[in-house]
């Protein structure tokens, strides 16, 4: 969106796009496998068929790296596929089977360890406060006072499986909504998708973001290089988006994201300044510092706010939502911190 | 003949505005006494050195606690501040003596001890 003071719009005209490839324009290759069950699924999605698990072990770890990719995975057919993979995949009868199976082991573990207040409002009231000075457990903290270039360079190669498709999983909760919680959640949708201007699709300045910072920005490339933790924090968004049943925790979640993205937005452009990062880098998130701060205000009035007077019954989903954004969250917080205080890379595989 | 500033001898008789352009309906603004103000874009705000900020969003929120740092646009500086230290912990918040980055903020904002969850969300 064009924001300026008294000065010309920076952002790009017609006919001034960036030189950045679109990121979507292929489907990325299939991942490597990481057990039996990702395993399983890459094989039957390679070669077009195969024996697949109807459930997930008794073993299999809800947030490990081998279920989690195995639910990436299926969930990917649903938005951009992967190359060599048939189209009509994404509704094979025998793949929706694991998928449900996988689903339900993922969202048990999320509902026994994401609580708190049952309420949307307390849910809600409990992110609307700022630390004050520096905050150990947050990246952004970090990476505004201690963060290297390096260490930018890796969230953004992380933070890449979503902001690539960055409110895409949102939309599909569009249908499900009705008055004032979808006139609202339609207008902060279509701020993220630019508002008309496909140079300003968020997906766009994050790649844009990813240029400057010398990252590749063809979609899927960094799935590999991405740790469990990272896979969690999106597949819970296509969890929430791909149900109507969880349409409250989509809510939830969405509120989350927009209420807490302003003040860690304003962190991270100031640590992309402080490593001399390039202005397409800083911009996605000054960006993102006010087009969020009016989210926060829509979503919070008109989206819960609708939604929980149409269906006060999803009051509690809504608060799920809001909990389990933070507790995924957190949890890849804790594995980037710890690996970057170790000395050690938040990857799996080194950002490129 | 009548005569009016409208109507000059030779031109067209004068119009109502409201029949050259479309009726608009009227701009909604949203009053919080605990947030910005919104206004439905776009929106030009001249600010009190003369300068214009601009902005065609849909919505603009614009600050009303003055702390913004992107003025006058909000940037949720308004908010509450914690120290997340204390976050858990029992008893009344204390002064904070270790800020940072937050040194104008804490000047103003209220610092309480309520309980915070996420840290970390990626912008949407």
């Amino acid at each position: 969106m064009t924001t300026v003071r008294a000065e010309p719009s920076p952002h790009r005209g017609p006919g001034a796009a960036s030189d950045v490839p679109e990121s979507r324009r292929r489907s990325p290759e299939l991942p490597a496998p990481r057990g039996e069950l990702s395993g399983a699924v890459i094989d039957s999605l390679r070669h077009g068929g195969g024996p697949l698990p109807q459930s997930a072990p008794e073993h299999a770890d809800a947030y490990g790296d081998d279920l989690q990719l195995a639910l990436y995975v299926l969930y990917e057919l649903h938005y951009q596929g992967f190359a060599g993979v048939d189209e009509d995949r994404e509704w094979d009868p025998e793949l929706l089977v694991l998928r449900r199976s996988l689903e339900q082991r993922f969202l048990m573990a999320l509902r026994a360890d994401a609580t708190g207040p049952e309420s949307a409002e307390e849910a809600i009231a409990g992110l609307l406060t700022e630390p004050v000075g520096y905050d150990g457990t947050s990246v952004s903290h970090h990476l505004q006072r201690d963060g290297e270039l390096w260490q930018v360079r890796e969230y953004a190669a992380l933070r890449s499986l979503y902001h690539l498709k960055e409110a895409d999983p949102h939309a599909w909760v569009i249908p499900r909504l009705h008055g004032r919680a979808k006139a609202a959640m339609v207008a902060v949708e279509f701020d993220e998708f630019g508002a008309g201007r496909p140079e300003d699709i968020h997906a766009r300045l994050f790649a844009d973001l990813m240029a400057d910072l010398g990252l590749d920005t063809s979609y899927g490339h960094h799935l590999d290089a991405a740790p469990a933790e990272a896979l969690v924090v999106v597949n819970l968004m296509s969890l929430f988006g791909l149900h109507r049943a969880l349409r409250g925790a989509l809510v939830g979640h969405f509120a989350a994201v927009e209420i807490t993205s302003s003040p860690g937005s304003r962190r991270l452009a100031a640590a992309l300044r402080r490593v001399g990062a390039g202005p397409a880098a800083q911009r996605f998130y000054d960006e993102h510092v006010e087009a969020d701060a009016v989210h926060e205000q829509v979503v919070r009035r008109d989206v819960v706010g609708g939604l929980l007077a149409a269906e006060p019954a999803l009051d509690a989903d809504i608060a799920f939502g809001v909990h389990a954004t933070g507790f995924v969250e957190d949890r890849l917080a804790a594995h980037i911190l710890d690996a970057w205080r170790a000395g050690r890379s938040a990857l799996t595989a080194p950002a490129a | 003949m009548p005569s009016s500033a409208e109507s000059v001898p030779g031109s067209a008789e004068p119009v109502p505005a409201s029949a050259e352009r479309p009726r608009e309906r009227p701009r909604r603004v949203t009053v919080d006494r605990e947030g910005p103000l919104l206004v439905e874009g776009p929106v030009e705000v001249v600010c009190d050195d003369g300068s214009v900020a601009v902005s065609d969003r849909f919505t603009v929120a614009i600050c009303t606690c003055r702390r913004s740092r992107t003025y006058p646009w909000c940037d949720t500086s308004h908010r509450r501040r914690t120290r997340p230290d204390t976050a858990n912990a029992p008893g009344p918040g204390t002064e904070d003596t270790e800020d940072t980055e937050d040194t104008e903020d804490k000047k103003n904002a209220g610092v309480t001890s309520t309980p915070r969850q996420t840290k970390e969300e990626p912008p949407s």
